[in-house]
């Protein structure tokens, strides 16, 4: 077994002018595993995915995936490894001027010897995948906020990425549809070995979802384990954070 | 004072180094894109670019200089005819719309309306995170978007500039003929006889000036947009103000070279 891990942040910084985003955060991810990162609002968590992609600089510190170094990469080859790391948007990013169908054939077109009915025909088994085959033809206005997230995962899996990373996957949507996303999650890593890192506010989502759990408070990883030690977890802030939940779970079990 | 002019000075600089390092990005992510012996761009994006700046640019080129040349054969006219000398006008009208007004209206159209319309997109895709999804894909994205948008003004606008001389020429030849007396034979003789090659290649070289510098503001504007819808709103003005004002800061620059280089 292969005890590297996939992909590996040290140390790293971010600065925003005066204001300090990261501050020397560690983290690692073994393969196929599940890892969500939580934290306070405006703690950084969207940001640190940026810095994983390279589409920040960090000021200081390294990005490792599959041994390279992403932080030191050069362009041609940054671009390469990126197509091996998906990321859905919190806001799905969908190019707007393009059908749903063109959105996910983009990658492919660009990236891929695939040829245009090769391309068609892996359009069609991602918006199979995400049960979202009339909206081939579709504006990413025309659909609802869920939709255009499902969309947004689709996309980031046309080129069949090992690691995926999910920004406030579940944000904004009704149960129904968080509980689609969490399950495609799964999927992911169940059927296709994905592994993924998950930044989100929605605990019934994290708790369904991870395999590990870390904690992203001013700047810093202040936990890391699994689900079952974050509920055990005795700091204060992360207490607090955790309060409503386990509230709402006791009541739950009551009833 | 002083330090209103510094800050001035260093904000203009720090423009044009950003405006180098975006032409000098882009040419990299094309270099890098032949590397790996692909094709830089889709040539599907390449036509639809030309097609919204040429093709539908034409309408609004067409009608500004052909009363543009009326006008100015007209007053020209009017003016010479009180030295007997209305037969100059078709020579006028030619020299000055191809040297001239041609590409100077193309260029402020195109400014305006194909300038503005770049920058309002890709900074509306700049608010909406869609520039880093690509980028996050791997896709360069200075190339996926810069490139078929910058070349289809580089190469259209020439092409325009063309049509808005012929048409200047032509709303020239029309009121001639019908207030100066001077039928379209005439006047289209005294135009062939005194255009010469140099004042087409000057027309056609300040075009592909205007063409590159119009698609360079215009892109950039865009893609440095911040602060959302608001954000793209002033990009859109300022780009439309920096393209117009650089297109007729060149256009003199040009003159004096030419004049003096080329006289």
């Amino acid at each position: 077994m292969n005890d590297k891990p996939l992909l590996e942040m040290r140390g790293i910084k971010l600065k925003f002018g005066d204001k300090t985003v990261l501050d020397g955060v560690d983290l690692s991810v073994q393969a196929k595993e599940v890892l969500v990162i939580m934290g306070l609002s405006g703690g950084g968590k969207s940001t640190l995915l940026g810095v994983l992609l390279r589409l920040l600089e960090p000021s200081a510190g390294k990005v490792i995936f599959k041994e390279k170094e992403l932080t030191k990469l050069p362009r041609r080859e940054l671009n390469k490894t990126r197509t091996h790391i998906g990321m859905v948007f919190q806001n799905a990013a969908l190019v707007s001027s393009m059908t749903v169908g063109d959105n996910l054939a983009l990658p492919l077109r660009e990236l891929s010897d695939k040829k245009p009915d090769e391309i068609d025909k892996a359009v069609d088994e991602k918006l199979d995948m995400i049960e979202l085959k009339d909206a081939r033809k579709k504006l990413p206005d025309e659909l609802s906020g869920g939709m255009k997230k499902r969309v947004g995962l689709a996309r980031a899996l046309m080129l069949e990425p090992e690691l995926v990373l999910f920004d406030e996957p579940s944000a904004g949507l009704d149960p129904i549809a968080t509980e689609h996303i969490d399950d495609l999650i799964l999927e992911l890593k169940e059927k296709h070995g994905v592994t993924s890192i998950v930044v989100t506010h929605e605990m019934e989502s994290a708790f369904a979802v991870a395999t590990r759990m870390a904690f992203l408070d001013k700047g810093k990883i202040i936990f890391e384990g699994t689900p079952d030690e974050f509920k055990k977890c005795d700091q204060e802030v992360i207490k607090k954070f955790l309060a409503p939940y386990l509230a709402h779970e006791k009541t739950e079990k009551k009833t | 004072m002083i330090a209103k002019i510094g800050a001035a000075t260093i904000s203009f600089l720090e423009e044009l180094s950003s405006l180098y390092w975006l032409a000098r990005e882009t040419g990299a992510e094309l270099l890098d894109r032949l590397a790996v012996q692909r094709s830089p761009f889709r040539l599907a994006d390449f036509f639809f670019q030309t097609n919204r700046v040429g093709v539908g640019s034409v309408p609004m080129v067409m009608m500004l200089s052909i009363f543009v040349g009326l006008t100015m054969a007209l007053l020209t006219g009017y003016q010479l005819q009180k030295y007997g000398l209305v037969t100059l006008v078709p020579s006028v009208v030619a020299i000055a719309f191809t040297r001239e007004m041609g590409p100077l209206f193309t260029g402020i159209v195109l400014a305006s309306r194909i300038g503005a319309a770049f920058t309002a997109e890709l900074g509306a895709m700049i608010a909406g995170g869609e520039v880093n999804a690509l980028e996050a894909m791997g896709i360069g994205p200075l190339r996926y978007l810069i490139t078929p948008r910058w070349l289809a003004i580089f190469v259209m606008t020439p092409c325009l500039s063309v049509v808005a001389t012929v048409s200047g020429i032509c709303g020239g030849a029309f009121i001639s003929n019908l207030l100066l007396q001077l039928g379209y034979g005439h006047f289209f003789d005294q135009v062939m006889s005194n255009l010469l090659v140099k004042d087409i290649v000057a027309g056609v070289f300040k075009s592909f000036v205007f063409g590159a510098l119009i698609g360079l503001i215009a892109c950039y504007k865009g893609l440095a947009v911040k602060g959302g819808a608001v954000g793209v709103g002033i990009a859109t003005t300022s780009s439309v103000v920096t393209a117009v004002s650089c297109v007729i800061a060149f256009d003199s620059l040009i003159n004096i070279f030419l004049v003096i280089f080329f006289p």
